[in-house]
């Protein structure tokens, strides 16, 4: 029991420390300039860097408009403002493609894509892909393939499968797999996820 | 991520114009390399500028040079058929590198601009001379089996990570900048600097400038062309150590040849010596190991990373090998 109280007391004190700690950051990293503009009382100055820029964007099919902070990433606002949770946050640095949708049709990272860079643009998340509750053909593969264990990838590697038979780049295995590298399956499902993009790419007429 | 404000612009002049008003501004394109930077609080920029609305993206044929505008995509470079016909070395180096995802998006220019770098770069609890002069390189001596055998400074031992720039430097590109002034041109293999004393700076890139297209001369290299790249898993790693090889072969002997390597230097690394020795010389083994022999004469191994100094040359030899027998 005191062991335990004790360890509470701890994990109080600790979590006060970062709680000031990080007030502390959070001082030490404002940009010197809206330091020196509040120290001027140059309000207007100081605003502009925590400005909001209008953004209107169309997301699975759903024409969404908001104000975002411009530091916000494409991946942030899906999954923070839209709630559109089912693309992930893998590594958030653009190693994994778990973050992985489509923009004008095209795949990227959203992990690293401002949302502000967005403005105009077209995007699908893996949300966005069945046709009501008519699977995509490219998630139907995957489950009758195996092509997950975890699961925490597969949002990120099915749309990265659909743009990578879009692209026509599924005429080997070798081929597919040298495609797809940037998507990384912790799991190693890999062989499966494959089998599951050979047979789209062949309108299903193969295994 | 500190924030910033946000800017886009659509013509050269603006984005000049707007990157003159405010010394601690950067130009964004692809973004794929600086907001990870941003992200890891390496770089924190008061301003971004957007410059994907820009009209660079051109890739066309224009007299004797092919052209591409600074803002042409990787895949649509690397996908282009002018490119696949041409100037195949510069497809096979952009599809060795990155991901599909990041090729999409991530720009000629920005490609150019990322940051020769390492891990004790995106480390801000380390050392690092290239992120903050006179703090020391916590590379030499330390974990350095990434880092580079050539041009090296007891400085920065850092690596330029591109592999499209190892095409470049070896096809003679040109890269055009435009200041408010107007333009000028620079040989590709003088853009990026070597460390020497001032590690911070990657290239020549003066801060009021801006790429605006690479110029490309047309060749005949096109047949026997290889990019060959070694690296710890199959795809989406930085190069160990990567060649990019172009020759042509008129009656037996070697008439034209280009020999650059990458992830060996804090630059694309370009091998005149051997060049000039495989000149007019027939393309046989013998003589690709002899080029070899001559690209390694001034290399420097730094513990971890020893075993490039005997994998640079076999990699320019397999190189220059596949690159012989294409038919």
């Amino acid at each position: 029991m005191q062991s335990s109280d004790k360890k509470t007391n701890q994990s109080d004190s600790r979590r006060d420390f970062l709680k000031k700690s990080s007030l502390i950051t959070a001082i030490a990293l404002t940009p010197s300039v809206a330091v020196k503009a509040a120290e001027n009382q140059a309000d207007e100055r100081f605003a502009e860097l925590f400005e909001k820029i209008p953004l209107n964007l169309t997301v699975n099919n759903k024409a969404c408009k908001t104000s975002i902070e411009p530091r916000v990433t494409l991946l942030d606002y899906l999954r923070e403002e839209l709630h559109l949770t089912g693309t992930k946050k893998g590594c958030d640095h653009g190693q994994c493609g778990a973050c992985t949708v489509h923009v004008n049709g095209e795949r990227v990272n959203s992990c690293l894509s401002l949302a502000v860079m967005n403005e105009g643009k077209k995007i699908t998340t893996i949300e966005g892909l069945s046709n009501g509750d008519e699977l995509h053909a490219m998630q139907a593969a995957f489950i009758k393939h195996d092509g997950f264990q975890c699961g925490y990838c597969t949002p990120g590697q099915i749309m990265s499968a659909v743009a990578c038979v879009n692209e026509g780049h599924t005429n080997s295995r070798g081929e597919i797999s040298e495609y797809m590298s940037g998507n990384i399956c912790r799991c190693g499902a890999y062989p499966n996820i494959v089998d599951a993009i050979v047979e789209v790419s062949k309108g299903g007429t193969e295994a | 991520m500190i924030n910033f404000q946000y800017l886009r612009t659509t013509s050269v002049k603006s984005a000049i114009a707007l990157l003159l008003k405010d010394k601690n501004s950067k130009f964004i394109a692809g973004g794929t390399n600086l907001i990870d930077l941003m992200k890891r609080g390496v770089s924190a920029p008061e301003k971004l500028i957007d410059i994907n609305h820009v009209p660079l993206k051109q890739i066309e044929l224009v007299g004797n040079n092919i052209v591409i505008g600074a803002l042409a995509s990787n895949t649509a470079v690397a996908e282009n058929a002018l490119i696949k016909d041409k100037l195949p070395l510069l497809a096979m180096a952009l599809n060795a590198g990155a991901s599909a995802q990041l090729r999409n998006v991530a720009t000629v220019g920005g490609n150019m601009m990322q940051r020769t770098r390492c891990g004790y770069f995106y480390d801000t609890e380390m050392p690092c001379n290239k992120r903050q002069p006179g703090s020391g390189c916590g590379a030499v001596g330390g974990f350095n089996r990434m880092h580079a055998i050539f041009g090296t400074s007891d400085k920065c031992i850092a690596v330029h990570p591109s592999d499209m720039c190892i095409a470049l430097v070896a096809l003679d590109a040109v890269v055009v900048l435009a200041n408010s002034k107007g333009e000028r041109k620079i040989s590709f293999k003088d853009f990026h600097r070597l460390a020497g004393d001032t590690p911070q700076l990657d290239n020549n890139l003066k801060a009021d400038e801006m790429i605006i297209r690479l110029e490309i001369p047309v060749n005949n290299l096109a047949k026997n062309s290889h990019y060959l790249k070694v690296r710890d898993r199959a795809s989406y790693a930085f190069a160990l150590v990567s060649v990019a090889a172009g020759m042509e072969i008129s009656n037996n002997k070697i008439t034209d040849i280009r020999l650059a390597m990458g992830g060996v230097a804090h630059k694309p690394w370009r091998l005149t010596a051997s060049e000039n020795f495989l000149k007019g010389k027939k393309a046989t083994i013998e003589n690709f190991e002899q080029a070899a022999k001559l690209a390694m004469a001034d290399a420097k191994g730094y513990g971890e990373n020893n075993f490039k100094l005997q994998m640079a040359p076999n990699t320019i030899i397999e190189a220059l090998n596949v690159a012989k027998s294409k038919a």
